[in-house]
This record gives C-alpha cells, sequence and structure tokens, in this order.
C-alpha cells in the first residue's frame, strides 16, 4: 500500500515537473542577428540579400539588448551602434564568450523637427541646453514662441548612448522628456507634433521630417563617412569569437562591395569610399 | 405495483455507476487508482508555477537593496544609466495609479451603463449583437490598440486640447478604458442577468417603474458581481504594458496632471528591459519594479475579494 502511495506521488511530481519542464524552442534558423534598431534596416537587407542562401533570422531591440544577448548566448550576431562596454567585456569573458567586432558602416544621428518649423540650425550646446530641460522655447533658438516637446530615446539604445555621449556629455536628459522604444517611433512623434524636436539615424529621416544642421554641418553620406558632421558614429556587429561556418558567410557578405552597396542603399554610410 | 407505475416512479436521472471500459483490465486499474495522482497533479502546475515566478522575482529583486536603500527606492528620480545613478520608483508608481485611475473611471460608467443596457433594456436581437461586439473588443490584441491610439487617439488629442504631445497619461486612459470595457461590461451584464427573476417580478408587484427596479433591486441585488468586474478590470488597466509603453509617453516625472507624459511601472520594466545585463544594479531594480507591481496585485485583488465579501455578506448575496 506504501510503496503504491509513493510510486504514485513520485508519477504526479514527475507529470508536474516534466510539463513545467518542456520550455525550449529549437531555433530554426542558421544565423541570428538581434541588437541596434539603428543597424536594423542594413541586418534586414542583408537578410532579404541572403534569401535562398543563408536562412538570417533579425530582430531589434536595441544595442545593449544585441550585446546582453550575445552575452547570454541567445543570438550569434550582436548588432550595436555603439562601442561595447568595459562591463559587458568582463561579463562577456565570464560567461566564456570572447566579442569580436566588425565595423559594417557609418552613421550619422540627424537632428529632426516639425516641416513647418522655422529653425534651420542649432549649436551642439544648444541641443544640449535643450535636452536638459534649460531652453524650453523655440523662441530661444530662433523659432516662433511655443514650447519644445523633447522627444529621446530608451537606455537600451544604442542611439541613445551615442547622443549621451557625444551631445550630452554626461548630462541628464529631462525627465519631463518622451522617450520612445526605435527609431520609426521618434520619426512618428516628429512628424505628427510640430513643437517636437528629436534625433533619428540618418537612413529614418523621411520627407515627413526636417533635418537641422548642426554646427552649419548636415548630415549625409560624406560627412558620415569622414566623420565631419559631430555626430557622426560607426556601427558595429559582433560575434562570439572569430566567426565561422553561416555566420563568418554573413559578416563577409556585409563587409563585401555588395554588402556595402546595400548598406548605401538603406541610406547609410559605407566604411570605405565604394568603386 | 404495475408496469406504468414502475415506470413513472423511475428516477429520471439513471444513477447506475458507470461500467468502465475494459473493465478488467490495465485501464480499470488507472482510472481506479491513478486519477487522483494526475489530477492533483495537473491542479497543481499553475500553484507551481506561480510559485516559482513569485520566488525568482523576489529572489532577483532582493540584491538592489544591497545598494539602494528601501527609501531611496521610494524617492522620487528614476535616472538609472546617470553617473550618479537613481533608482526611485515613485514617478511610475505615481504614473500608475493615474493611468489607472483615468482608465477606471471612463470604462466603469460605460462598463455598467452598457451592461445594465444589455441585462435590462434591449431587445432580444440586439441583445445578442451587442454581446457579440463586447466579445470581438476583448478579443483585439493589445498592441493593435496601442497602434490605435498613437495613430488616431494621440494626434486628435493633441489637436483638440491643444498640447505639447499627444502622449499623456489621458491618451493612455482612454486606450485602458477601451481594453478595460469590454471585461467590465461582460462580467456586470452576466452579474445583472444572475439576479432571480423574482426579484424584478417582485419589485414591480409592489409598483415600481423600471428604471426604480433597476436602480434599487437588481443592481444592488448584483453587487459582489459588479465588484468581481471592477477587479477584473482594474487588474486589466494595472497590467497592461505594450499600449500604455507606445502611447503614454514614458516621461519618469511625478505629475497629477493628465496632460503630461508619464511612465508606469509595467511601461517602465519593457522599456529598459533590453539595457540591463544580467546581475547589475539596474537588473536588480527592475526586478524590484516587478515584484512591487506583484505585491500592488496580490494587495489590490486581496483588499477587493474582502470588500465583496462584506458587501455579499451585507446584501444578502
Amino acid at each position: 500500500m506504501t510503496v503504491r502511495r509513493i510510486v504514485r506521488a513520485g508519477f504526479a511530481a514527475v507529470l508536474v515537473f516534466g510539463i513545467l519542464g518542456v520550455a525550449f524552442v529549437v531555433q530554426a534558423a542558421d544565423v541570428t542577428m538581434t541588437g541596434s534598431t539603428t543597424v536594423l534596416p542594413i541586418a534586414q537587407a542583408v537578410a532579404e540579400g541572403l534569401i535562398g542562401q543563408i536562412d538570417v533570422e533579425v530582430s531589434g531591440g536595441g544595442s545593449s539588448v544585441g550585446v546582453a544577448a550575445l552575452i547570454d548566448g541567445t543570438t550569434m550576431i550582436a548588432n550595436h551602434s555603439r562601442a561595447m562596454k568595459g562591463s559587458e567585456y568582463e561579463k562577456a569573458v565570464a560567461n566564456e564568450v570572447y566579442p569580436f567586432t566588425f565595423q559594417v558602416a557609418n552613421d550619422a544621428i540627424s537632428v529632426v523637427v516639425h516641416p513647418s518649423n522655422s529653425v534651420e540650425d542649432l549649436t551642439l550646446e544648444q541641443l544640449k541646453s535643450i535636452y536638459e530641460g534649460s531652453i524650453t522655447n523655440w523662441n530661444q533658438v530662433g523659432g516662433t514662441n511655443a514650447p519644445i516637446t523633447i522627444v529621446s530615446r530608451d537606455t537600451s539604445s544604442g542611439t541613445y548612448e551615442t547622443w549621451e555621449t557625444i551631445v550630452m556629455m554626461g548630462a541628464d536628459v529631462d525627465e519631463g522628456a518622451i522617450y520612445t522604444t526605435s527609431n520609426a517611433d521618434v520619426a512618428n512623434e516628429v512628424s505628427n507634433n510640430t513643437y517636437a524636436i528629436g534625433y533619428v539615424g540618418i537612413a529614418y529621416v523621411t520627407p515627413q521630417l526636417k533635418a537641422l544642421t548642426v554646427g552649419g554641418k548636415g548630415a549625409s553620406i560624406e560627412t558620415a563617412i569622414n566623420f565631419s558632421y559631430p555626430i557622426a558614429r560607426p556601427l558595429f556587429m559582433s560575434t562570439n569569437g572569430f566567426p565561422s561556418g553561416s555566420v563568418l558567410e554573413v559578416i563577409l557578405f556585409v563587409l563585401s562591395d555588395a554588402g556595402q552597396r546595400i548598406v548605401q542603399d538603406v541610406g547609410y554610410a559605407p566604411i570605405r569610399v565604394l568603386p | 405495483m404495475s408496469r406504468e407505475k414502475e415506470e413513472a416512479e423511475a428516477p429520471m436521472i439513471d444513477l447506475r455507476p458507470l461500467r468502465p471500459v475494459g473493465s478488467r483490465g490495465l485501464l480499470r486499474l488507472v482510472r481506479k487508482h491513478w486519477d487522483r495522482p494526475v489530477f492533483f497533479s495537473l491542479a497543481s502546475i499553475s500553484i507551481v508555477a506561480l510559485g516559482l515566478i513569485v520566488y525568482f522575482i523576489f529572489r532577483e529583486a532582493i540584491p538592489l537593496f544591497r545598494e539602494v536603500q528601501v527609501a531611496d527606492f521610494f524617492g522620487s528620480q528614476w535616472r538609472p544609466t546617470s553617473q550618479v545613478a537613481r533608482f526611485g520608483a515613485m514617478p511610475m508608481i505615481v504614473g500608475s495609479a493615474l493611468v489607472t485611475v483615468g482608465a477606471l473611471g471612463i470604462a466603469i460608467p460605460l462598463g455598467f451603463a452598457s451592461a445594465t443596457f444589455i441585462a435590462e433594456v434591449a431587445p432580444g436581437f440586439l441583445k445578442d449583437v451587442a454581446k457579440s461586439v463586447l466579445e470581438l473588443l476583448a478579443g483585439i490584441p493589445s498592441v493593435v490598440y496601442g497602434f490605435f491610439g498613437l495613430a488616431v487617439v494621440a494626434p486628435f488629442l493633441q489637436g483638440w486640447l491643444h498640447l505639447a504631445t499627444g502622449r499623456t497619461a489621458l491618451t493612455a486612459s482612454i486606450i485602458l478604458a477601451i481594453m478595460a470595457l469590454p471585461t467590465i461590461a461582460s462580467l456586470a451584464e452576466d452579474a445583472l442577468t444572475a439576479v432571480p427573476i423574482a426579484y424584478r417580478e417582485a419589485s414591480a408587484a409592489v409598483g415600481a417603474t423600471r428604471w426604480q427596479t433597476i436602480w434599487r433591486v437588481t443592481i444592488p441585488a448584483a453587487f459582489s458581481g459588479l465588484i468581481g468586474a471592477v477587479i477584473l478590470g482594474l487588474g486589466r488597466a494595472v497590467g497592461e504594458t505594450m499600449a500604455v509603453l507606445m502611447v503614454a509617453g514614458n516621461s519618469p516625472q511625478i505629475t497629477a496632471s493628465f496632460l503630461k507624459p508619464v511612465r508606469t511601472l509595467t511601461s517602465g520594466i519593457a522599456l529598459e528591459m533590453g539595457e540591463t545585463a544580467f546581475g547589475s544594479t539596474h537588473d536588480h531594480a527592475l526586478f524590484a519594479l516587478g515584484a512591487l507591481l506583484l505585491l500592488i496585485t496580490l494587495a489590490m485583488n486581496w483588499a477587493a475579494e474582502g470588500f465583496r465579501g462584506r458587501l455579499a455578506r451585507k446584501h444578502g448575496r
């Protein structure tokens, strides 16, 4: 009688933990890529270019998401629009992940406003003051009498990190700012809001937005390649160790002329002048 | 007794025990001895899962308080990536409260009114149509509501009220109200329909009008069910992440104004979840927000059940 009871209880326990334990989904893709939403258009175009040869699965989420995923082992390629931090390298090594970084493109962060806004140019200092909250009205920077609505990115964004380093220089963005989750979201808000100012990668500048010059310099492919535009930055893809197999093929494709032409088509600057 | 009388007196339900198939073999053994363990284990899966979730969230949240004082955690500055990192959750608590109050303020009157209409006033075909529409509304995914809020409600509010931005607590409240409305209306309608028809008949018998009956007899009689509907609607509003993330503006500021962007506990976690490397202080802080959310939900449910119980006893249902 007791043996039966034990066996029954054991069966119950096995059933419970067996059902709870079955939660693993097999990755179907050959190569997984995740991370920066700035690099995302490049990644998607590359995936499209490799249809039929390699199955590439692409997702966004921000540079920090990509790097964290590489460290956790849940992705093969991490896309990021900022350099990896020291703390991230430490965590990676602690996890026996040894990141190998490739620069795959150059990007400029464009400052955008609504097309009806009369302002044409802002200096880095003015941008910092606006985002800190010390300048609150457009007429303080040469526009009409209207309040400034600041649009910023969430903290997992590489675009935000670059903005924080180059423009904010460590100062905090005003807490009354709108925080959005992607380049497209910033573009959406700024194109619908006459008071708004925001920052996006140049690939996301549409006719519904007006790009300002920063200190007289406009954001473009040329000024991004030679870094004469102040808010310019390189874009990266990182792998765990030097890549091999399908992952290596993807990286080589991105760095090839064909891949760099894709980078240019998508709206970013290639890493070298193409023939 | 004659045959006819025997048949008339035989019970209408066959109470004889079912004969199991394969009555001598393994199947009989299984049915007789294993049914209880199987059902018990299946039922306990949800409890075990809940227990594990609570355990893991608190396990990751507690380490935060080695580095941040509890008082600082309820401070007014949320700046996790600053030079001097601050993890004050108050802006998000206030944001959640504001958006939830706003949502319920819209959804409860509308929901109860819809429920009353469907249960008491609507003619047959309209009743079915209205109920189907409610089911449909309840089935729409939250990201679709968020998209609708972003594309339609936010620009409309910005234009109409001349706001700095359409992404405000009010926008989030409106969207949440639309999401909670089917839940509240559906459950309230069930509660009202469950009131025995004898109550309404008795009320009519003493000369009450239809409105007097609804207001003074049916609704009080259905009170505990109505409170249950509110609790579920409240739960939906507090727990909603995607729609709020898209339309509320996500500003970590403490404000009592519905016309300013706010950040809630749920969207605060979703917004920064990707940034955190496992084990960092920021990571622990986000888990602490999750733990806070859990505690608030538990406290809410507990208080609401207690309230419901008292009212049920008071109103005799």
